[in-house]
């Protein structure tokens, strides 16, 4: 086994605390969390409270300012219970993230102390449902009345959309210009206007409250744009791979995960007077994917490290986003399968990690958009290949 | 609509039928869909419905109430009701239950039953999985210990379809525990026998409306007279239906796959995503294409399946194989048409994301790929 290399004993210590805290505060609620479509508030104090979310947020912010490992800890401990309801990565990952690079100071002061406290939740407002991938097609708007900005428009598929106090809200403040008219706001949800819509009925993440968000002449003041007017484009395009590294942790440590259960189950079921996992089918499939999860896992934890020394670029985590979500729905399928029919069955880890595996190919951009990066970049030099490249 | 014109099985009264049929549904299936899947269960009165107009066990003889009809009507039903969406609630009853009455039961069995399951008056359900024992069937542990005139039935079953409708559960039990599988028997049990009870709707990743069940059997006394078929030949008979049974999921399978290719043609064809609709994109047409050739493939395979078992040559082996080639491709093609979905394949109130989660069974149901394989590689 390769051994991983990235974490200190500061590490292994933050993670036994985060492993408990699973067990003790997720573990048990998570079934009822996915028939309520929600997880509780008090969960997200809970884990304000034992300092899980937004883990770099620096001191002067109310963080503990530490290294992103912290937040990898989390994301990879949250994953490896299969607990995809709690909407952390997205308050963590993304949006602390995005105000801790773009906020102005007063944005700063005033939502990143309730982040890390667990007492504002956070939220990505980008897609809607005429613009998934192609986010230069949305039509929420936003326009200038004085020094305000009246917003308009609706999103659609949008995590933490039930609990979120504070939106990154991707809009266009000028529809004529493409990606140049692209300008993010910070909006409180408290502000009038702003309407939560249906909590959405999916194929799996039954715990994560993805919902229709509409906005109807919501009055944010000038101040509440984040970063410039006409750069949200650019903005978003520079924290892609850190979405993508984050996707690529949860694959990698899926894929380890289920087939350790997988291994567990078949080596107790009996089946034509053996144990399952006596069969060389059994033994050869998981095989297989054992060693193409240890190669995602070293592919992962390489690209960490380039994250961490500011040195990953966007064609490598589109590689390992694709890489490991690849693997990560085949491992749940073939997993499943060994199970039998108690794989079809709600019950059972494996059923729960395989419906909620899908959205991974599709959501923080599809398999087809990694493709059309990776491709961009292979061709970037030569004369071809521009049509089928072409964002 | 599922289009049949290059069908090479049909001809003008199986046309005729599958028109009416189309009709029935649209009246008397879409409009519930919904509701069904949210409580979990078809309605008692659909199954009446289907029963009256004629298509519930097509294949019953006229002298049992039925329409004598072949097997090829049997695969329009089950075609159409599964593009249509429905879980394998009366496909399970049309093509595989009824054949185990009409093939096996003795002649007041058959006067009793079939004219009654072809009604819907009767809904059946067979009993062959346990928590301990799924594909590997002679390590079942439920048992049908002769008292007097009477068995004594003892165990619990689970993963059973149509187990809270049930009326009749064909049981397979151990009459003669000591031994494997020529110790096994089928045993008809009534669902209002005392010690029988049912357990609870299991919750699944798919097939929602389908009730999916745990069965509980506790000192159930049923006459010697409920054994279906010789007692202790229960296997043979269960090896003798399997055939019908695996193509019948073949088809399932096929009319699924065709639905949600339709599906990610309609959804590409209207979305637009880069300033063009996503059935331009060449990585589009090119997926699209492909499964079209396997849909092509697949069609013409079943035909010719259906050819062979209406006159009693479709072989074990062929029916295994029939089954994992469908199924697994049936895979292929729900995955790659839901990915063309994009975000929206992952919403339930898309068509895609239902045929999705439905489809994942059939590569474990009525014998997994595994068993296919094991089975298929016996013949070789």
């Amino acid at each position: 086994m390769i051994e991983r290399s990235l974490f200190s004993e500061e590490h292994n210590m933050f993670r036994e605390t985060v492993r408990r805290f699973m067990e003790r505060e997720v573990v048990p609620f998570h079934a009822q969390w996915e028939k309520d479509g929600i997880v509780p508030r008090e969960l997200w104090l809970k884990a304000g409270e034992a300092g899980l979310l937004c883990c770099t947020v620096p001191e002067e912010y109310g963080g503990l300012g530490l290294d992103y490992l912290f937040d990898v800890v989390v994301f990879e401990e949250l994953w490896r219970v299969g607990a995809s309801g709690p909407g952390f990565l997205i308050h963590t990952d993304l949006v602390a993230t995005y105000i801790l690079s773009f906020g102005t100071e007063e944005q700063k002061r005033h939502w990143l102390p309730k982040m890390v406290k667990g007492e504002a939740i956070g939220s990505l407002g980008m897609t809607e449902p005429h613009a998934g991938s192609d986010l230069k097609a949305i039509r929420t708007r936003a326009t200038r009345d004085g020094d305000d900005f009246l917003i308009n428009g609706q999103k659609v598929f949008i995590s933490n959309g039930q609990l979120c106090d504070v939106i990154v809200l991707a809009t266009k403040t000028d529809s004529a210009a493409g990606a140049k008219g692209v300008t993010l706001f910070l909006v409180d949800t408290h502000t009038e206007g702003f309407r939560r819509g249906k909590n959405l009925d999916k194929l799996g993440m039954h715990a994560q409250d993805t919902s229709e968000l509409f906005f109807d002449n919501v009055r944010v003041p000038a101040s509440a744009i984040l970063g410039e007017e006409g750069r949200g484009f650019q903005q978003m395009m520079t924290k892609l791979a850190q979405e993508r590294l984050a996707q690529a942790v949860r694959s990698a440590t899926v894929t380890e995960t289920v087939i350790g259960w997988t291994a567990d189950y078949t080596a107790e079921r009996k089946a034509f007077g053996q144990t399952v996992a006596d069969f060389q089918n059994t033994q050869f499939k998981l095989a297989e994917l054992q060693a193409e999860a240890v190669s995602a896992r070293v592919l992962t934890d390489k690209c960490i490290e380039l994250f961490m020394q500011g040195k990953l670029d966007p064609v490598d985590a589109a590689i390992a986003k694709m890489i490991t979500a690849n693997l990560h729905c085949k491992a749940v399928d073939e997993c499943l399968q060994l199970h039998g029919g108690w794989g079809y069955m709600w019950e059972y880890p494996i059923c729960r990690a395989y419906a909620d595996a899908r959205i991974i190919k599709i959501a923080g951009g599809s398999i087809e958009v990694m493709k059309m990066i990776i491709a961009r970049d292979l061709f970037s030099s030569r004369k071809g290949g521009r049509a089928q490249a072409a964002e | 609509m599922l289009q049949t014109a290059t069908r090479t099985s049909g001809d003008d009264s199986l046309d005729l039928f599958r028109d009416q049929f189309r009709r029935f549904l649209e009246r008397e299936f879409t409009p519930n869909l919904a509701r069904w899947e949210e409580q979990g269960i078809v309605d008692k009165s659909f199954w009446r419905k289907m029963g009256e107009a004629g298509y519930l066990c097509p294949s019953v003889p006229e002298e049992y109430g039925g329409l004598g009809l072949d097997f090829r009507y049997n695969a329009v039903l089950n075609e159409e009701l599964t593009y249509a969406g429905s879980t394998d609630t009366v496909t399970l009853q049309s093509d595989i239950t009824v054949g185990y009455m009409q093939n096996h039961g003795s002649e007041e069995q058959k006067a009793h039953w079939l004219p009654r399951m072809v009604t819907g008056e009767t809904i059946v359900a067979i009993a062959m999985t346990e928590p301990g024992a799924g594909s590997d069937l002679q390590g079942v542990r439920t048992t049908a210990i002769r008292d007097g005139g009477d068995y004594i039935v003892n165990g619990s079953k689970t993963y059973i379809t149509n187990g809270q409708n049930a009326d009749l559960v064909i049981t397979v039990a151990k009459t003669n525990p000591g031994e494997g599988a020529k110790g096994t028997s089928l045993i008809l049990v009534e669902a209002d026998r005392p010690g029988f009870s049912r357990g609870r709707n299991l919750d699944k990743i798919g097939q929602f409306s389908s009730d999916t069940s745990e069965l509980f059997f506790a000192d159930v006394r049923v006459p010697v007279s409920h054994v279906l078929g010789a007692e202790n030949r229960g296997f043979a008979v269960l090896m003798n239906e399997l055939v019908q049974e695996r193509l019948s999921i073949s088809i399932t399978a096929q009319a699924a796959a065709q639905r949600a290719f339709d599906e990610a043609v309609a959804f590409t064809k209207e979305r637009v995503a880069f300033g063009q609709k996503v059935f331009q994109f060449q990585n589009t047409r090119f997926t699209l294409a492909d499964l079209a050739a396997k849909l092509q493939v697949g069609w013409a395979h079943l035909d010719w399946a259906i050819g062979r078992h209406v006159a009693g040559k479709l072989t074990a082996a062929e029916a295994s194989a029939s089954k994992l080639w469908h199924t697994e491709v049936q895979w292929e093609i729900m995955d790659a048409a839901l990915q063309l979905h994009g975000g929206a394949g992952y919403m339930n109130e898309y068509a895609i994301a239902k045929l999705w989660r439905d489809a994942r069974v059939r590569r474990i149901y009525g014998g997994s790929s595994e068993i296919m394989k094991e089975l298929l590689s016996r013949s070789i």
